[in-house]
């Protein structure tokens, strides 16, 4: 299966660097802050730090793997691949093991996997095929309802598990879809839609008394407000827009009003009624919002004080006070970056940011210089899966997310995770080193 | 349709939220401290130094209590590796399915990884010493010392009390306390745990990344604990003991004062049983079997148990009806057995033989002397009301009534009828002298504790004052007592008042008196025999007395309970305590084994 022209490949080597970088730095931090003093050696395999060693042995076979395939292969293969993982995570419901109140791995002895993460794979590359075969519009209703049927059934999938991190990082591919051409108000109902929520959450947590109503949630006083707005805003249209466009205002401004009261009021029911105690209080947290029971908030607080315990250059590496203790519980996992920010401080963390910034950056002038839609559309992905996880990730450690278990790319405990990166990522490298070779 | 500009939307989004991030990490950890500081709080922390709880010597030196190191088995969970739980089990003698709870406790909020938890607790020396060797197989395993109370003599353990860990409530009451903190709970421990108790001390320290702890800032915030101050008691261990062993197998008490102190020699309470017994891992199990006993050895008879005081309390009448001028020594009343019931050959005693003879009568007349002396000659029942609290104020300068200001703690204070007393039993001007006349002779509603009855005895030694019974000398070595345990309290009786009563006890101890067959050759015992009715059960038998006659040294209040006449065991008990305390031991041996094997325990 060795690809004719391996001699060829051109590889990006700045990303491959930059990779190793991440990786290395990771596994470090992992080192660091699920350190035993007894086993100090970094090959002592029952700590978290000499499994993940092998994770990376692992992903070292899998580049070599994945770069000695044609790159025609994954074009191929790439409905197969999807629906793999579909199949995956649907048996993973019935046979998966359930862990933090979640059916989302599948135990093999001591390991675990988790197809969520591989999933994304095969969304990235079923999407990018989908999207580049026919030439097809986005603009097109119909297209768009395929392109979200290819990402809403893994979706749906881990939403029964239910994992709402993961389901939260398949929002990357909507960023991927608006690159190829779907209407940009989607972005913008989008950034709407978690300004509305979010205002609804916050004011609906509060009680008001009402005249005649007697007191009520406080919801009630934002969605009296959102009509208040949209009565200015028609009285607004009609003084001062030409008479030719105000038709369509009005009815804009209308359904706009319908649509966010309808969604702050359901935001606050599900909030209310339907989401469990602890998700509530996630969110809460988060919003700086009060809590009942003084745990909810017990790793957001550390994980704040672990990384304002950094300073500006940090405490040095294995001098975490915060790290060392274990603060942080299973800090090695999705709060690595607080490790991070305490041992390296200010610099480290802006120097790790900004090297997953410009791991970003490259991905998409990579994807920007594919001959090939299938390409271009497959680096994009990858950027947006990348993105999301930087965003969730770190605004949680950084108390400005709620506490939703993603992992951080390269630097979190954990072989899927890692894996599922390392394959999503080389698989655009190896399509990149062939991107002349590819006619459009 | 060229969508290419929006590479730079795209991108822009990915910007925009790697700025806030920096944004919010300039914020966290560089514009402020306060997470720092935070930070610092809970990654260094205050290492109690836990001082070392004063001794108790007794009045010769010897000693009663001391402290013992104990060691507690701690989890650290951060540092336990999967190790062989059955041979660990076997090791430290515990049960597997009690490890598996212990270890889960040991990270359940609000415990966490990184802090120590207590696997068990407060193992003796020699139950450490059985696995200290093979812990070190055991990583995040190790013990840590503590001091726990240990009583070399095995003796006093009501007098003396015990500690125990500080608990929610007397968190709550007391806020210089932490969890953790020792306190004692009864006797000495508890009322002298301000000298006892010593200074915790703190240590600030960190850990660094492999688990050691470094002091911080060279220890200049470090306070050092002050050990306790050692207590010298007024207990003589010798005496104590003696009379414990006199005690087994019996229920009832033995106080042993020196009058001229109030320093308290002896506080026996039977059945005791070993201090020890509350001390380290099997403390809770053994409190409650000997809190479940029936004869409950728990209960300090000595200082808890109120008694009617019987026939001894006669010698309380005497005085107080001498005082306050309704009899004089030579007044004489016909034993008037139709009144109330009396015993012996004897018809008309004057005070001194209606002592001797214990005559019923007799004092029922002295009391009616103080009580209806016609102060309001047309109403009975407010004349009785009227001397009864004439009476009631003088009899409480004897010390009735109150818990004489002693540092035994949990006194009872006994009981006192007054006319407001009686006024609520009866109602007002519902009673008068003839309702009342029992407690004339120490029956009725008259209760008073055995400590009372050795200070009444006291007070007559001395011939008119007392000191408050206490147990401590001095508090730290060459140190004193406190200051209200060297004054002098005056019971307001003339002394010449108490010539007539010491004779008469003198006479209980002598030919004819109700205590002949305690009489020493060398040694002049005044003494008085009680019964207390219990009916339908056995009388308890009680004697007092103290020795010398000249000069007291010593006075006692010996109760047996259900064990019939005062003079059958009291007595006897009261004389060999004397013999020990006095010569260091009696001749008449047979008599010590009499008693020693005597188990009045129906
Ligand atoms: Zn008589």
């Amino acid at each position: 299966m060795a690809a004719s022209g391996k001699q060829n490949l051109q590889l990006d080597w700045g990303t491959i660097a930059l990779y190793g970088t991440l990786v290395l730095f990771g596994w470090l931090s992992i080192y660091s802050a699920a350190f035993n003093p007894l086993l100090p050696s970094p090959f002592t395999f029952s700590e978290e730090y000499g499994k993940q060693l092998v994770w990376i042995g692992a992903c070292v076979f899998l580049i070599v793997v994945i770069l000695y395939l044609d790159a025609e292969v994954f074009n191929k293969l790439a409905v197969y691949i999807y629906f793999f993982f579909v199949l995956l995570l649907m048996l993973v419901l019935v046979i998966g093991k359930e862990v933090n109140g979640a059916k989302a791995w599948f135990g093999i002895g001591d390991f675990g996997i988790q197809p969520s993460e591989f999933s994304k794979i095969g969304v990235g590359l079923f999407l990018s095929k989908f999207i580049s075969s026919s030439g097809m519009q986005l603009k097109n209703l119909r297209t768009r309802i395929q392109a979200f049927a290819i990402i809403g059934l893994p979706a749906f999938l881990i939403l029964l598990q239910p994992d709402v991190g993961s389901l939260l990082t398949f929002l990357a591919f909507i960023l991927v879809m608006y690159r190829e051409g779907m209407s940009g108000n989607v972005l913008i109902a989008g950034f709407a839609s978690v300004v509305i929520g979010t205002l609804s959450i916050v004011i609906g947590a509060g009680r008001t008394t009402y005249p005649y109503f007697g007191e009520l949630s406080s919801i009630w006083t934002f969605i009296i407000s959102l009509f208040g707005l949209s009565i200015l805003a028609l009285i607004f249209v009609r003084n001062f827009v030409v008479p030719r466009s105000r038709r369509m205002l009005y009815s804009v401004v209308v359904i706009s009003m319908v649509l966010a009261s309808s969604l702050a009021f359901s935001i606050n029911y599900i909030v209310d009624n339907v989401l469990e105690k602890h998700h509530k209080e996630r969110i809460y947290v988060m919003l700086s919002l009060p809590v009942e029971r003084q745990d909810a908030t017990y790793n957001s607080e550390m994980a704040k004080i672990t990384v304002g315990s950094g300073g500006f250059i940090g405490r040095g590496f294995h001098q975490g006070p915060m790290t060392q203790n274990n603060y942080v519980p299973e800090q090695w996992t999705d709060f690595i970056f607080s490790a991070v920010a305490e041992e390296w401080g200010f610099l480290g963390s802006v120097t790790v940011i900004l090297m997953f910034f410009t791991l970003i950056y490259r991905l998409v002038l990579l994807a920007e210089r594919q001959r090939s839609q299938f390409s271009r559309v497959y680096g994009y992905c990858v950027a947006a899966i990348i993105f999301m996880h930087l965003l969730i990730n770190i605004g949680m450690v950084l108390g400005l997310a709620p506490i939703i278990g993603i992992p951080l790319p390269f630097f979190s405990y954990g072989g899927s995770s890692l894996m599922a990166f390392t394959i999503l990522l080389f698989i655009m490298i190896r399509l990149d080193a062939e991107r002349l070779s590819v006619f459009r | 349709m060229n969508n290419d500009n929006r590479r730079y939307t795209f991108l822009f989004i990915v910007g925009t939220i790697c700025v806030i991030y920096i944004v919010r990490l300039f914020a966290l950890q560089v514009a402020t401290s306060e997470w720092k500081n935070k930070g610092s709080r809970l990654t260094e922390r205050e290492v109690v130094v836990y001082p070392s709880r004063g001794n108790i010597f007794d009045r010769n030196g010897k000693v009663l209590v001391t402290n013992q190191t104990v060691y507690d088995l701690m989890v650290l969970p951060k540092e336990v590796l999967p190790f062989d739980t059955l041979e660990f089990c076997k090791l430290v003698n515990l049960p597997y399915e009690e490890l598996k709870e212990i270890l889960k406790k040991s990270t359940t909020y609000p415990n966490v990884k990184y802090k120590p938890s207590p696997v068990i607790k407060q193992m003796l020396p020699e139950e450490y010493a059985l696995f200290a060797e093979r812990l070190y197989k055991f990583p995040g395993f190790f013990v840590q010392a503590r001091t726990l109370r240990t009583y070399p003599e095995s003796l006093g353990a009501l007098l003396l009390g015990d500690v125990g860990e500080v608990n929610k409530e007397i968190l709550e009451k007391h806020p210089d306390y932490r969890k953790g903190d020792y306190i004692g709970l009864n006797g000495i421990e508890k009322s002298y745990e301000k000298e006892l108790r010593g200074k915790r001390g703190i240590k600030y320290v960190y850990r660094d990344n492999l688990g050691v702890e470094h002091s911080v800032a060279n220890g200049q915030l470090d306070s050092a604990a002050q050990e306790g101050v050692d207590l010298y008691a007024t207990i003589d261990a010798e005496l104590q003991k003696y009379g414990e062993q006199l005690m087994q197998n019996k229920r009832g008490c033995i106080v042993a004062i020196e009058p001229s102190t109030g320093e308290i020699l002896a506080l026996v309470s039977a059945p005791t049983f070993d201090p020890n017994l509350l001390v380290g891992r099997a403390r809770g199990q053994n409190f409650s079997a000997l809190a479940r006993d029936p004869l409950k050895p728990l209960f300090n008879r000595a200082t808890q148990a109120q008694y009617r005081p019987g026939s001894i309390f006669k010698l309380a009448q005497s005085l107080t009806a001498l005082q306050l001028g309704s009899i004089t020594k030579d007044t004489r009343i016909a034993c008037n057995r139709g009144l109330i019931g009396c015993h012996g050959a004897h018809s008309m005693d004057d005070l001194e033989m209606a002592i001797v003879h214990s005559c019923n009568p007799y004092f029922r007349g002295v009391l009616q002397r103080v009580v209806e002396a016609n102060r309001d000659p047309n109403n009975r029942a407010k004349d009785a009301a009227i001397g009864l609290s004439i009476w009631n104020e003088q009899i409480r300068k004897l010390g009735f009534g109150s818990n004489l200001g002693s540092d035994l703690p949990g006194m009872k204070k006994g009981n006192v009828p007054s006319a407001e007393y009686y006024n609520k039993k009866y109602g007002v001007e519902a009673w008068n002298f003839s309702t009342i006349y029992s407690i004339a002779i120490g029956e009725g509603e008259m209760l008073i504790n055995p400590v009372q009855m050795c200070n009444l005895v006291c007070i007559i030694a001395n011939r008119g004052f007392y000191v408050p019974p206490h147990t401590v000398r001095q508090i730290g070595r060459g140190g004193s007592a406190r200051s209200e345990y060297v004054t002098r309290v005056d019971v307001g009786v003339k002394p010449e008042y108490f010539e007539t009563v010491v004779n008469a006890m003198e006479k209980v101890v002598g030919p004819g008196g109700t205590a002949n067959s305690i009489k020493l050759s060398d040694i002049v015992i005044c003494g008085k025999t009680g019964t207390v009715q219990n009916e339908p059960r056995e009388d308890h038998s009680v004697f007092v007395c103290f020795a010398p006659k000249e000069n007291p040294k010593i006075a006692l209040a010996v109760y047996v309970e259900y064990a019939g006449f005062g003079g059958t065991w009291a007595a006897p008990i009261s004389s060999l305590m004397i013999e020990k305390y006095l010569k260091g031991g009696t001749t008449n041996k047979g008599r010590e084994e009499l008693i020693m094997n005597a188990k009045i325990l129906n």
